[in-house]
């Protein structure tokens, strides 16, 4: 019988020109403004998570950790080793981490180029938040100029005998060489910089990571819209007297929400396949090294949309209601969520209430999936809290619906 | 032989609003059972008691002796159909949730499709097709799984004469096939036609009940009062002799 709902409810999809406008060609039309829009975009962002390791263990480097704890713009953590930091960045749980190498305390402070002996930072950085390592390494640079006046004073100090000496016309021609080497040099990167830095991606290594990371968020919310649109069909039953005529056949309200639901869920996964083949197709995005993780995640995502798309049915009176009510909802969690802007730049408070919505969840399960390459096993607690909330949604939805069964 | 259907003093109340007062009626083997009664009299809720989308306050519906509805047919007021699926493809729909299958639902379909005439039309989208042809398949679909008991609420409502007309031939075939029906109507020229026995409901109650003849003696008595009148045609006959019996659609 499940399976008679399930087919009904495509046989009406094929005729629905609109609802396949909204299932299939709007999302890949937002697909392509979203990467288009994220993959070359900055933006600015409040306190950021910076991990610190001090190899170098000196007074210097106990310093330039204090002076970085100090700075209002960063959240200091002290990690033991390199690689504890890295598997926190890797997890998402922190965007950089930077290493104060060995040797950085006896080495000096240079502000022209530097020999290839002097100690490198490193820093271990997730491209997916664009802004932190900027902030990062900004922060460290201005901790070394203001934060530690005496050594930026003697690095003076010793700059200037370098190259100056007490004036006399040698050493005055001695500036005028290197003066005039530093006209001929071509620009650096970092040729301004105190100290030098190597950073290196520890996650996100692809031909276009920014499209990866932003196709689950977009994936998401059109979910919830083609779901919240397609749960009305229980309204247009109920409109039409359809509704009445179908349960007093051997269909029950709880058969036919099952049923519902498995027709949603399918068409959901069908969106997603056809949203993410689109990405790999156009936009480079690496579906196929990601299959298993994908299935997975379509799969625990679409069940919670599809239920929460009934759900929304269920609460609204008529189609109206229903699509102004959807239409907040679904914007609402969606922004909260993640989808629309990632929840890295957000409020530390509004990321952790953020986590009470199933969609935010949805969300770090594909970036586990596509982004961090996480294994299997880390999608077992974004697929339990889907599931879960599912759960949750379709026996709410069934409780509302009793006002369609017997008067 | 126990009666298609028994109702006993059904009471139903809306928000403290009384809308069945005490129903009671039985429907015998193979006859058309007439329900007239204004509107908001309570001829849908005595229905939709009986088809159980109304749980009532009082009283008992026995179908066949007993609680289950399989052999119950229920053709609503409303086209309640999917208006982008074809006819065809809405009574398979209807069929399957009635509990048809396979080749038999396949026979079931193309047999109601010939039972309301729309064997012609079957493959058309059903929100394309006149409203007595929906009308037709609205029929159908409540009776796709041949019950043996059929309520029929209003099913001529908005069709024109060719279609009631059709609609008529396709009650009396159903009662020539032994099926009890329950018919609600407003027009009494249908319920004369149609109805073996009629009850009129009104606030609630059975005002009145039995044959055309037995509620005009109960009601005006044995006194004939003779008129001569010249017999003028109904407008309906002269529309029918001019435009003829057959169905335009």
């Amino acid at each position: 019988m499940i399976g008679a709902v399930v087919r009904t409810g495509w046989m009406n999809l094929r005729r629905d020109r609109a609802a396949w406008m909204l299932s299939f060609v709007v999302p890949i039309v937002f697909f392509s403004i979203f990467a288009a829009i994220f993959s070359s975009q900055r933006r600015s962002t409040p306190r950021v998570t910076l991990l610190v390791v001090d190899e170098d263990h000196s007074e210097r480097s106990k310093r330039l950790v204090e002076g970085l704890q100090a700075e209002s713009a960063l959240k200091v953590t002290v990690e033991p080793d390199a690689k504890a930091a890295e598997a926190i960045v890797k997890k998402g749980d922190a965007p950089v981490a930077l290493v104060i190498p060995k040797g950085f305390g006896a080495s000096q402070l240079t502000f022209g180029p530097r020999g290839s002996d002097s100690p490198k930072f490193r820093m271990m950085r997730d491209p997916s938040d664009m802004i932190a390592p900027q902030v990062a390494s900004g922060m460290l640079q201005k901790v070394l100029f203001t934060g530690m006046p005496d050594m930026m004073m003697r690095s003076g100090i010793d700059d200037l005998e370098r190259f100056g000496g007490p004036l006399t016309p040698q050493q005055r021609q001695n500036l005028d060489r290197l003066t005039e080497m530093l006209k001929t040099q071509k620009p650096q990167k970092q040729s301004g910089d105190l100290v030098r830095i190597d950073v290196t991606d520890v996650v996100g290594k692809k031909d276009n990571p920014i499209v990866a990371f932003y196709a689950a968020g977009v994936g998401v919310m059109f979910l919830l819209f083609t779901a919240s649109g397609a749960g009305g069909a229980l309204l247009d039953e109920a409109e039409s007297g359809t509704l009445d005529r179908i349960l007093s056949t051997r269909v029950s309200m709880s058969t036919l929400l099952a049923g519902k639901l498995l027709y949603l869920w399918t068409l959901g996964v069908l969106q997603m396949i056809v949203m993410f083949v689109w990405g790999a197709l156009v936009f480079r995005l690496p579906l196929m090294n990601h299959l298993p993780g994908f299935a997975v995640m379509t799969a625990a995502t679409t069940l919670a949309c599809s239920a929460f798309g009934l759900l929304l049915a269920a609460v609204a009176r008529t189609r109206a209601q229903l699509g102004a009510i959807s239409t907040l909802a679904v914007l609402t969690i969606s922004a909260i969520g993640g989808s629309m802007f990632p929840r890295f730049l957000m409020p530390e408070g509004l990321q952790k209430a953020s986590l009470v919505l199933f969609n935010s969840w949805a969300l770090d399960g594909f970036i586990n999936v596509f982004w961090r390459e996480a294994p299997l096993t880390s999608l077992a607690a974004p697929v339990a809290v889907l599931v879960a909330w599912a759960a949750v949604f379709f026996i709410a939805a069934r409780y509302l619906a009793r006002r369609w069964e017997t008067a | 032989m126990t009666a298609p259907l028994v109702v006993i003093n059904l009471v139903k109340r809306f928000n403290g609003r009384t809308a069945l007062d005490g129903v009671s009626f039985e429907v015998h083997e193979g006859e058309v059972f007439g329900l007239l009664g204004p509107n908001g009299a309570g001829k849908s809720t005595v229905v939709r008691t009986i088809v159980g989308r109304v749980r009532p306050d009082g009283g008992t519906v026995a179908i066949f002796g007993g609680e289950s509805r399989a052999n119950v047919g229920f053709v609503p007021q409303e086209i309640a159909l999917y208006p982008l699926l074809s006819a065809r493809e809405n009574l398979v729909v209807f069929g399957r949730y009635l509990g048809l299958e396979s080749d038999a639902l396949e026979k079931a379909v193309d047999d109601s499709l010939s039972w309301s005439g729309l064997s012609e039309r079957a493959n058309d989208i059903t929100k394309t097709l006149s409203g007595g042809m929906k009308r037709r398949l609205n029929m159908a679909a409540g009776v796709i799984h041949k019950p043996r008991l059929l309520l029929l609420d209003e099913p001529t409502v908005g069709v024109d004469p060719q279609s009631r007309e059709r609609i008529y031939q396709m009650i009396e075939r159903l009662r020539a096939d032994g099926v009890s029906l329950i018919y609600t109507t407003h027009y009494m020229e249908e319920a004369e036609r149609l109805c073996d026995r009629i009850a009129i409901i009104d606030h609630g109650r059975i005002i009145a009940l039995g044959t055309k003849d037995e509620l005009v003696r109960s009601t005006i008595g044995e006194k004939r009062e003779v008129v001569m009148v010249e017999k003028v045609p109904s407008l309906e006959a002269v529309f029918l002799h001019l435009t003829g019996r057959e169905l335009r659609e």
